[in-house]
């Protein structure tokens, strides 16, 4: 029903591949360029009133108080939710998360499930675990029905479907509609306004029967037990009232201690991700509110990997993160190989320290590559309105690959620089060295620094080395 | 269930306190700054909200009845929550209806709790006046009444007055997406049309 990314080739090949793709490329420069000036001209304006860096200050604050004390919260968490009348589950990783749901949902005899847009139901393969129990999961969101209709993969945390064009979503929805409910019109147009309006009727059906929904939350309150979610076309608000039973997993690391401790998250989020003062629709609730909304309320609170990231001093503030996906809209890695070409839920500069913080590194040749998928030029920390110190992670974590990885066959980068070394510590080698740099470049262009080669430029070798220049015109001073 | 549950509890707890061995609980957030006040917050709410093309509309309470008749479109159908306090002709209380129900109301009338200026939302705690949270979110036409001494200045003050017990639903415009390029089309699964009368 959906692909996948396992088996995503590493980062340099997958970025190779998409570099190729113009209409991607097209498509995304203009995307990322439009999110980035509506965020700015957003962000000026709160600094002509208050100071944004200030919030953001407090914005990481919030999030960094409640990493560190997290299990007092966690604890209170589910001590509030139970009091509200919600039932708290706790899975370990993806498989026992995807056990619990697909528990609840054939606890009430039926097939399918609306669901709110969630990224941390993609980290775990929800669907595809619950296609194989015979449930469907619609998702609901009109990027990611957009992802779901054309069988294709998300590539950016807010607009998963960002990869494609209006031409391109008008094609998968006259293809695709019909054969999961309500058909789109047969004289559908690529008008945005159109398409939406096509993604109204296809699902208004699905709300209106759905016994089930399920969503993620972006934020969980501790102290009041109360959930959130962030949304802007109403689909959210649909599966969060409509259904009868409401099942929500939370990462552990959303967690936040008080009511009050909102109001940061709440200014910074929207700017940063859609560019606007705020997202049309927030949701909050509080376990069951008896009249309104559904009226079994289960919380699935998951850590799959994330208390590896909360023991590492580097990169546990990777955990800060509120999904708002600035950090993909600035990166210019991104914007050139899109999000598919790091093969996870999580693409761009986050997900470069996220996958490998979640996941370990070590084991998979993918995850390993993640970390050197930057340029390093700092974009993403200026963006980022937690002040996560995404380049400080990197490093970190490169440092991590590289540990990991000792002991076995050094790489031809390893050999290449401990060369350098020899030469460049004793001026007679490297005098030796400077003579024979043609030769040598001609030579390693051929072998083993192909794999160098094939994503940077190798500068053409001088005619003449500097110290020869040095020595023929005394120092620059005639016949230069 | 629930039982099942229990190591996975445990062990998720001790992989956090092991995580966090060494490290000092109590952290000092830094405090959210403040925006600078403006002159007339009202005026500023009331443009911040036609700013998400809702369509925004002042009135005296004089008018109030008359202006809820005007926003709606004649033959509509209409529901309005238990204990509103402006009379709505020939409208339907909500009496529990299903979300099929709903769906053949053309629009809902519904007070608000709170409206925030700077960021142009109205929140809704569903309590009296503004109903369960179906019945603003099925019809596709809501028309909102906010008085102008329930409009804050920002968020930080918006919190305080809301009692988080109760499920909130926080209004910035009709429903929206950007997912199509990123440009923004209004009216997707939420209300298509937002039109807020702003008792003075």
């Amino acid at each position: 029903m959906s692909a996948t990314f396992v088996g995503m080739p590493a980062f340099p090949a997958a970025a190779h591949a998409a570099l190729g793709n113009a209409q991607l490329r097209h498509n995304l420069a203009h995307a990322t360029g439009t999110i980035r000036a509506k965020r700015q001209r957003l962000v000026d304006e709160l600094d002509a009133s208050c100071s944004w860096e200030e919030l953001r200050l407090a914005g990481a604050g919030v999030k960094e108080s409640a990493l560190v004390d997290l299990g007092t919260h966690l604890e209170r968490l589910e001590e509030t939710l139970t009091a509200n009348g919600a039932t708290v589950h706790w899975a370990r990783d993806a498989a026992e998360a995807n056990a619990v749901v697909a528990a609840i949902v054939k606890a009430h005899g039926v097939d399918e499930v609306v669901k709110v847009k969630s990224m941390v139901t993609q980290e775990i393969g929800l669907n595809e675990a619950l296609a194989a129990e015979g449930i469907a999961a619609w998702e609901t969101d009109l990027a990611e029905l957009i992802v779901q209709l054309g069988d294709d993969l998300p590539s950016h945390i807010l607009v998963p479907a960002i990869h494609r064009n209006r031409a391109e979503i008008r094609e998968i929805f006259l293809e695709r509609m019909a054969a999961a409910g309500r058909p789109a019109p047969a004289d559908l147009t690529d008008e945005p306004a159109a398409l939406a309006a096509a993604a109204r009727e296809h699902l208004r059906e699905k709300f209106l029967r759905a016994k089930v929904g399920i969503s993620g939350a972006n934020f969980a309150v501790a102290e009041t037990g109360t959930l959130v979610v962030v949304e802007s076309e109403g689909n959210g608000r649909m599966c969060l009232t409509l259904p009868e039973v409401l099942v929500s997993v939370v990462g552990i690391e959303k967690v936040v201690p008080t009511f009050h401790d909102l109001d940061s998250l709440l200014r910074l989020l929207p700017r940063s991700s859609t560019g606007e003062r705020m997202n049309p629709y927030t949701s909050t609730w509080s376990g069951v509110t008896p009249g309104d909304g559904p009226q079994e309320v289960h919380v699935v609170l998951l850590d799959n990997g994330r208390t590896n990231a909360l023991a590492d001093e580097v990169g546990r503030q990777a955990l800060r993160c509120i999904r708002c996906s600035a950090c993909l809209n600035v990166c210019p890695v991104y914007e050139r190989t899109g999000g598919h070409a790091y093969g996870s839920v999580y693409p761009g500069p986050i997900g470069a320290i996220l996958n490998p913080l979640l996941k370990g590194v070590g084991h998979d040749d993918q995850v390993d590559s993640l970390p050197y998928a930057s340029s390093l030029c700092g974009a993403c920390f200026e963006a980022c309105p937690v002040r996560i110190d995404i380049p400080s992670v990197l490093v970190d974590q490169r440092a991590k690959v590289v540990d990991a990885h000792r002991g076995g066959r050094p790489k031809v980068e390893a050999l290449a620089f401990k060369g350098a070394a020899v030469a460049l510590s004793d001026s007679r080698r490297l005098g030796l060295g400077e003579r024979f740099t043609g030769l040598g470049l001609r030579i390693g262009r051929r072998f083993g620094a192909s794999k160098w080669t094939s994503a940077r430029d190798l500068p053409p070798a001088p005619r003449e080395s500097f110290r020869a220049w040095w020595r023929r015109t005394e120092g620059g001073g005639h016949g230069g | 269930m629930v039982e099942a549950s229990k190591p996975a509890r445990e062990e998720i707890l001790g992989r956090v306190r092991r995580a966090l061995a060494g490290v000092e609980p109590g952290y000092a957030v830094p405090p959210s700054p403040r925006i600078a006040p403006v002159s007339d917050v009202v005026a500023h709410f009331a443009e911040r909200v036609a700013d998400y093309r809702a369509v925004v509309e002042r009135c005296s309470a004089a008018d109030l009845a008359a202006g809820v008749a005007a926003a709606l479109p004649a033959g509509a159908r209409v529901v309005v929550p238990a204990g509103l306090t402006v009379p709505v002709p020939g409208a339907d209380e909500d009496a529990g209806f299903t979300a099929a129900e709903l769906d053949g109301y053309d629009a809902v009338v519904t007070e608000a709790r709170v409206g925030i200026a700077e960021t142009g939302t109205i929140v809704l705690d569903h309590g009296p006046g503004q109903g369960r949270r179906a019945i603003s979110l099925v019809p596709d036409r809501h028309v909102c009444i906010v008085r102008a001494d329930q409009v804050v200045p920002d968020v930080p003050d918006a919190l305080p007055l809301l009692d988080p017990r109760r499920p909130h639903t926080w209004i910035s415009g009709p429903s929206a997406t950007s997912d199509i390029e990123l440009d923004r089309v209004e009216g997707v699964h939420g209300p298509r049309t937002l039109h807020v009368l702003l008792v003075d």
